[in-house]
């Protein structure tokens, strides 16, 4: 198999006039977990987004450009095949408050209208729930409402319900931003789990994240990837002068 | 010294403040209790069995129901629902998810005049839009006129409950690539039900009390009518008529038939209520 999944050559994107990602060139290894960092609007979520094509789905949003998986452009396929493909995990946990537990990690299945038999559901709640380490907390509250549970827990039901639909790639948009510190460690060793059956993109804020998960780490800065490496040679030796001030904390 | 004065002045303006506003609230209130208990004296003992099963009897003969009009209201009210609802939330989600658009400015514009729009302007347009090219007067032209006024209630407040929903529930039904009918229908409209379902209700409480739409389009009817091709009695008709009348058996239908129309109103409304905290989902 081929190592790249997710490779973009000339992405761009844009909010009506305004570019927010100029001509992104990364090639994303399989079975690995890589983070893309930088200051806070420099195109490192929309970049993000625009990998599943959700970046269209704001109102005058537009990109050029090719985001190839598998050797297949996204660009040219329809967005719900992408979506089924390319899972995604936003900042705030989001379940469906109408949904139990059990409907919220079958949620992809369910609210698509495709019919399993019920002991397939159990195999893939159990399932999807384990990978997450979820189950044992939950296993005896599955009926009740996804909101019922905390914020750390709602935010890895929302990573199992990713994961349920047995997607290839999984981002990941600031996923413990509204996370506290314990559940933003427990969340941070899932990734470490996850890798082994999925390819994670993870988009952080925080650099010590990025340092302490990450296989590879992109820089994004004013819509350009500025430097994309190894993470122990992007956090030890960083080859462009913005990177390294980034790092260093000259500027954020 | 000076600062402690101006408390002390501070606090009695306050005081005075919240006593005006307690006073003016009581104010309104106070109306509508009188309404109700009036109402509720004059006609609560005019209602009983027969007064619900019967046909209106003749002048000068005792007893009498107000059956027909009972049914014909249910009737039309019920047309006017089936008329307004599909067309009232599919109008709101339309506004709730466009909300930019020209054609969304436009009908968010029409709605609000409609809303405004008198009733009796209303009944006389479905006068010459239906009941003349259909050749008379009919309870569905009066459905049509009421279901007009059900319309701006419900897509208003469908567009707003809708527009309360996070955009990351939408984001993520979209994330698990689902298409856009089924976000609305599995996700959208489960997690708004209660401020839709509100909406429909409310708008039901407002028109079934209407009467000038229905003077020239179901026009009244003194039988037991099911038809909704010819003309029906309901209850607004059936009190504006008997109480303009010089009769004092009929003042007693009038005055039972508003009790009951109340009471109707008065149901839905805390029937509204209950639907609202029972199927509200927590965000």
């Amino acid at each position: 198999m081929e190592s790249t999944i997710v490779k973009s050559i000339d992405y761009n994107a844009y909010f009506g006039d305004n570019h927010v990602v100029k001509n992104v060139n990364i090639e994303i290894p399989r079975n690995s977990v890589v983070a893309v960092m930088g200051p806070s609007g420099c195109g490192k979520t929309t970049f993000l987004r625009g990998i599943n094509r959700m970046h269209e789905l704001i109102p005058g949003a537009t990109a050029k450009g090719k985001i190839m998986l598998n050797g297949e452009d996204v660009m040219e396929m329809h967005p719900i095949f992408v979506r089924l493909k390319i899972g995604m995990v936003f900042q705030r946990p989001n379940p469906f408050p109408n949904l139990s537990i059990y409907d919220n990690v079958i949620a992809g299945y369910k609210l698509n209208g495709i019919k399993l038999p019920k002991a397939e559901k159990d195999k893939i709640v159990e399932l999807s729930l384990s990978r997450v380490a979820l189950w044992n907390e939950v296993k005896d509250s599955l009926t009740k409402k996804g909101s019922f549970l905390s914020g750390g827990q709602q935010q890895r039901l929302c990573i199992a319900r990713a994961v349920a639909m047995e997607p290839e790639v999984l981002l990941f948009d600031e996923p413990t931003s509204a996370l506290d510190p314990i559940s933003t460690s427990t969340v941070e060793e899932l990734f470490h789990e996850l890798k082994k059956n999925y390819t994670l993109i993870i988009v952080t804020h925080n650099m010590q994240q990025a340092a302490r998960v990450s296989d590879k780490t992109a820089f994004f800065y004013v819509g350009e990837l500025v430097e994309f490496d190894d993470t122990k040679q992007m956090f030890t030796n960083p080859t462009d002068i913005r990177t390294q001030n980034y790092i260093t904390g000259r500027f954020s | 010294m000076k600062a402690q004065s101006n408390v002390k002045y501070r606090i009695g303006k306050s005081t005075g403040f919240q006593v005006l506003t307690i006073t003016l609230a009581f104010a309104c209130v106070v109306p509508l209790i009188f309404i109700l208990i009036y109402i509720l004296q004059a006609g609560i003992t005019k209602i009983n069995w027969h007064f619900i099963t019967n046909l209106p009897k003749p002048v000068g003969e005792v007893g009498g129901g107000i059956a027909n009009a009972l049914l014909g209201s249910m009737i039309i009210i019920g047309c006017a629902s089936v008329i307004a609802i599909p067309f009232g939330i599919l109008c709101g989600i339309y506004l709730s998810e466009n909300k930019t658009s020209k054609l969304a400015y436009w009908s968010r514009l029409c709605v609000d005049i409609l809303q405004g729009v008198p009733s009796i302007v209303i009944g006389i347009v479905a006068y010459f839009w239906l009941v003349k090219p259909l050749g008379g007067f009919s309870a569905l032209s009066g459905s049509a006129a009421l279901a007009i006024m059900m319309l701006p209630i419900i897509i208003r407040s469908t567009e707003e409950t809708l527009l309360m929903l996070p955009d990351s529930l939408r984001e993520a039904a979209y994330a698990l690539g689902m298409p856009f009918h089924r976000v609305i229908l599995k996700v959208i409209i489960p997690c708004g039900i209660s401020g839709i379902l509100s909406g429909v209700m409310l708008s039901v409480a407002r028109i079934a009390g209407e009467t000038a739409p229905l003077l020239f389009t179901a026009f009244g009817n003194p039988y037991l009518s099911g038809n909704i091709f010819k003309p029906m009695q309901s209850l607004p008709l059936l009190i504006f008529n008997y109480a303009t009348s010089p009769y004092n058996d009929w003042h007693d239908l009038a005055w039972g038939a508003s009790c009951i129309l109340l009471i109707f109103v008065l149901l839905l409304n805390i029937f509204t209520k209950l639907i609202t905290r029972k199927w509200k989902v927590q965000l």
